[in-house]
C-alpha cells in the first residue's frame, strides 16, 4: 500500500474520531448517567461534574426502586438471569440442531432440501406478530405458556435459521475432500464430521452463535406475549421502569448497563474464535 | 496389494435441475496385484470420477468394483483399505505436514518411533523434509502436492489411488520423483492407479495405460501396445508426441497386392495380402495412420517438400507436405538425431511397413497394423 500524504491522514483520523464519537457517545453518556442521581441528571444547566453514586445499581440488585416517595418491587436481576437462560439455552439447542443440519444442507442434495432450508430462513422475515396469536392459544392449551421450554422453543425461530445459514456457508467452504481424506484413512463419517468438519467451521459456528445470542437477547415481543414476569427477559422487564412513578433515568441507565454486560463479555470471549476464523480463512487458499 | 476389477462400471451424476451427466460409461478393467496403471485422458473424461467410485466417495451407478475378490460397492470408504492422493491435495489445515503424513499410521496405533522413521523415509523420497514442520497453507502448492502424495504412499493399503500426483511439479523434479515413486511402489508390491494428463508420466510410471475419452475406455494396454497397435482412431491420434498422422484414404485392388491410396493419389502404399473378417476390402474407405517415427526421411520412393524443420536437442521434427496448394497433404516425421533439410527443399521418404495402420472409416476401430517386415499383414 502506498503511503498517503499527511493532510489526508489527518483528515482520515478526524473522520474516524467523528464516527467513533457519534457511535460511542450515547454509550458513554448512559454509563455516566448510571452513576448519577436523578437530581444530577436533570440539573439545568447540565454539568459534567458530579459525585458518582452506586445507588442505582444497589436499587436494581436489591430489586427495590425508590421513586418519588414510593417503593416499587422489581425483579430486574431475575430478568437478566431469565434473559441469560433463554438466550443461552436457545443458542445451545440451535447449535445442536442447526450445525448437523447445516452440514447436511452443505454436503448432500436431498429431496426438498433447498425448500426446507428456505422455509427455515423465511422465519427470519415473517413478522412475529403473525404467528404469535395462534401460538399463544396453542401454548396455553399445551401448558407451555409462561415456561422456559415454551420460550426456548419459539426462540428457535430466531436462532435456528441464523445458525443454519451462516454455518452452512462455512461448511461449503471446507473442501469435502479433506473429510474424504480422513475417512479413507479409516474413520467413520461421524468422526470426520466431529474431528474435521466442525473444527474447520468453528469460527463460523462461533460467529453464528454470538449473533444468534444477541438476537435472542434483544428479543422482546415473544416473551412479552408468551410469558409472565417469571420467565421474562430484561427487554420486557425494563418496561417496569416506565410504569414506576416518574422516570428514573439513573436507574434505567444502570439497568441498561447491567443488561449489556453479559453480551459484551460473551463477545469478548468469542473474539478469539472469530479472529482465529479470519486468520484461518486468509491462509486457507 | 490386491487386484482390482471394474466390471461395466458406470457413473451418472444427476445434478439438481440440470441434465444428468454420464461421467463414466461401462468401464471394464482388470488390474493385477502389484500392477501400476495410469488413467490417461483429456479433461472431463471421467478419470477422477472413476477413482472416487473406487475410493467410495461416489456411488457406483451401474456395474461392480471388487478389490482382492471383495466387492466394494456397498462398503464405506473406511472399510475399503484404499489410500488416495487427491487432485486438490486436501491436507488437514490445522495439522503440520508431518502430522498430516503420519496421521493414518498413528491412527492404526503404530509405535511412534516406527511412524517417525517411516515419515522420514517418505519425506526423503519426495524431498519435503524442509516442509515437515510447517502448516499446509504456508508451503508452496508443489510441496502441498508432494505432502498429499506422501500421505497416501506411507500407508500400506491394498490399493493406492493417485489423482494427478505430479501436476504441480517442475520437470526436473518430476523426472526424478517418477523414478523414485515407481521404485517405492514396486519394492512394496503396491497396486496403484494414477491419473495423469502427461503421457511421459504415464509411460514412465505405469505398467499399463488406460486411455479414456468422453467417459469411455478407449484402450487398456502397455505403452508399446498403445503406440504400435492403437485400438482405434482416437488412441492413434492421442498417444505419442507428436501423435500419428491420420489421413482419409481408400483401399484399392492392385495387381497382386492391394494398395491404399490417399489424397487423390498423392500417396499410394502397398499392403500385404489381407484376410480375416476385419481386413479392409478393396473399395473400402479407411483412415490411414502413419506413425511419425516410421516415416524414414532421406531414402525411399516417395518425395515430399519440407515445410519446417525443428531440432529438439535429441530428435528432429520435420513438417512435410505432399503436393501443392489446398489439396496438399501435410505429414509429420520424426527422425532420431539431427537432419539437414531446409524448408522448401524436396526430400525422399519411405513409410516403414510397421508404421502403417488402417482404421475403419465408420466406427474408427483398427483394421490393420503393419508388421516390421511388411510381408504379412497383422489384422487388428
Ligand atoms: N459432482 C458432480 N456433479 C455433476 N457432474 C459432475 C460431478 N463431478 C464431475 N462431474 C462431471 O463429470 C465429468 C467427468 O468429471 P471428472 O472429474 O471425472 O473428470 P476428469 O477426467 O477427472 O477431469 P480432469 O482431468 O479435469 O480432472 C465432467 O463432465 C464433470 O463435469
Ligand atoms: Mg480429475
Amino acid at each position: 500500500m502506498q503511503r498517503s500524504s499527511w493532510p489526508w491522514r489527518i483528515f482520515k483520523a478526524l473522520c474516524l474520531t467523528a464516527i467513533s464519537l457519534f457511535f460511542l457517545f450515547p454509550i458513554l453518556w448512559v454509563l455516566l448517567m448510571s452513576f448519577q442521581t436523578n437530581a444530577d441528571i436533570l440539573r439545568v444547566p447540565p454539568s459534567p461534574f458530579f459525585t458518582p453514586t452506586l445507588a442505582n445499581y444497589k436499587a436494581l440488585i436489591a430489586g427495590e426502586l425508590t421513586g418519588a416517595g414510593s417503593t416499587l418491587q422489581i425483579a430486574y436481576m431475575k430478568n437478566i438471569l431469565n434473559s441469560f437462560v433463554l438466550s443461552a439455552c436457545s443458542v445451545l439447542l440451535s447449535l445442536l440442531l442447526g450445525v448437523p443440519a447445516a452440514y447436511a444442507f452443505a454436503r448432500y442434495r436431498f429431496r426438498l432440501g433447498e425448500n426446507i432450508a428456505f422455509t427455515l430462513l423465511s422465519f427470519r422475515f415473517a413478522p412475529p406478530l403473525l404467528v404469535l396469536l395462534p401460538l399463544l392459544l396453542y401454548f396455553q392449551e399445551l401448558g407451555l405458556y409462561d415456561t422456559y421450554i415454551g420460550l426456548i422453543w419459539v426462540y428457535q425461530l430466531i436462532t435456528l435459521p441464523l445458525i443454519l445459514w451462516i454455518v452452512r456457508g462455512y461448511f461449503e467452504d471446507v473442501s469435502p475432500d479433506i473429510e474424504h481424506a480422513y475417512r479413507i484413512d479409516g474413520h467413520s463419517w461421524l468422526r470426520s464430521f466431529l474431528k474435521i468438519a466442525v473444527p474447520l467451521a468453528r469460527p463460523g459456528i462461533a460467529a453464528a452463535a454470538l449473533l444468534a445470542f444477541i438476537f435472542a437477547w434483544n428479543n422482546f415481543v415473544f416473551a412479552l406475549i408468551l410469558g409472565s414476569s417469571d420467565v421474562q427477559p430484561v427487554t420486557v422487564g425494563a418496561l417496569a421502569f416506565i410504569t414506576a412513578s416518574g422516570i428514573q433515568y439513573g436507574q434505567i441507565a444502570a439497568g441498561l448497563v447491567l443488561s449489556v454486560i453479559p453480551t459484551f463479555v460473551l463477545a469478548l470471549v468469542m473474539q478469539r474464535y472469530l479472529v482465529e476464523g479470519l486468520s484461518l480463512g486468509a491462509v486457507k487458499g | 496389494m490386491a487386484d482390482l476389477t471394474l466390471d461395466s462400471v458406470t457413473k451418472i451424476y444427476r445434478p439438481r435441475g440440470r441434465e444428468p451427466v454420464r461421467a463414466v460409461s461401462g468401464l471394464d478393467m482388470a488390474i493385477a496385484d502389484g500392477e501400476i496403471v495410469a488413467l490417461l485422458g483429456s479433461s472431463g473424461c471421467g478419470k477422477t470420477s472413476t477413482l472416487r467410485m473406487v475410493a467410495g466417495f461416489e456411488t457406483v451407478s451401474e456395474g461392480s468394483i471388487s478389490l482382492g475378490g471383495r466387492r466394494l460397492n456397498a462398503l464405506r470408504p473406511a472399510q475399503r483399505n484404499v489410500a488416495m492422493a487427491f487432485e486438490g491435495y486436501s491436507l488437514y489445515p490445522p495439522l503440520t505436514v508431518r502430522d498430516n503424513v503420519a496421521f493414518a499410521l498413528l491412527r492404526e496405533r503404530a509405535p511412534r518411533a516406527e511412524v517417525a522413521s517411516k515419515v522420514a523415509e517418505v519425506a526423503e523420497l519426495l524431498e519435503i523434509e524442509g516442509s515437515l514442520d510447517r502448516y499446509p497453507a504456508t508451503i508452496s502448492s508443489g510441496h502441498q502436492q508432494r505432502a498429499s502424495l506422501a500421505r497416501a504412499l506411507i500407508r500400506p493399503a491394498a490399493l493406492h489411488l493417485l489423482d494427478e500426483p505430479m501436476s504441480q511439479l517442475e520437470p526436473q523434479v518430476r523426472a526424478v520423483l517418477r523414478a523414485r515413486i515407481k521404485e517405492w511402489l514396486k519394492d512394496r508390491g503396491m497396486t496403484a492407479v494414477l491419473v495423469t494428463h502427461d503421457q511421459t508420466d504415464a509411460i514412465a510410471l505405469a505398467d499399463r495405460i488406460a486411455v479414456m475419452e468422453a467417459s469411455r475406455l478407449m484402450q487398456f494396454g502397455t505403452p508399446a501396445e498403445l503406440r504400435e497397435r492403437p485400438a482405434n482412431l482416437f488412441v492413434a491420434g492421442f498417444v505419442g508426441e507428436p501423435p500419428m498422422n491420420l489421413v482419409e484414404a481408400e483401399v484399392v485392388a492392385g495387381d497382386g497386392r492391394p494398395r491404399v491410396v490417399a489424397a487423390d493419389g498423392l500417396l499410394t502404399l502397398e499392403l500385404p495380402a489381407l484376410n480375416g473378417p476385419l481386413a479392409p476390402r478393396p473399395g473400402q474407405r479407411v483412415w490411414l495412420g502413419l506413425s511419425p517415427r516410421h516415416l524414414a526421411v532421406g531414402r525411399g520412393p516417395q518425395r515430399a517438400r519440407v515445410v519446417a524443420n525443428q531440432w529438439l536437442g535429441d530428435q528432429t521434427h520435420l513438417a512435410l507436405e505432399l503436393g501443392d496448394g489446398a489439396a496438399a497433404l501435410p505429414l509429420i516425421a520424426v527422425a532420431a538425431g539431427m537432419l539437414e533439410a531446409e524448408p522448401g527443399e524436396s526430400v525422399a521418404f519411405e513409410v516403414e511397413p510397421r508404421g502403417l495402420h488402417l482404421f475403419d472409416h465408420e466406427d474408427d476401430t483398427a483394421l490393420y497394423h503393419g508388421s516390421p517386415d511388411g510381408t504379412t499383414g497383422e489384422p487388428a
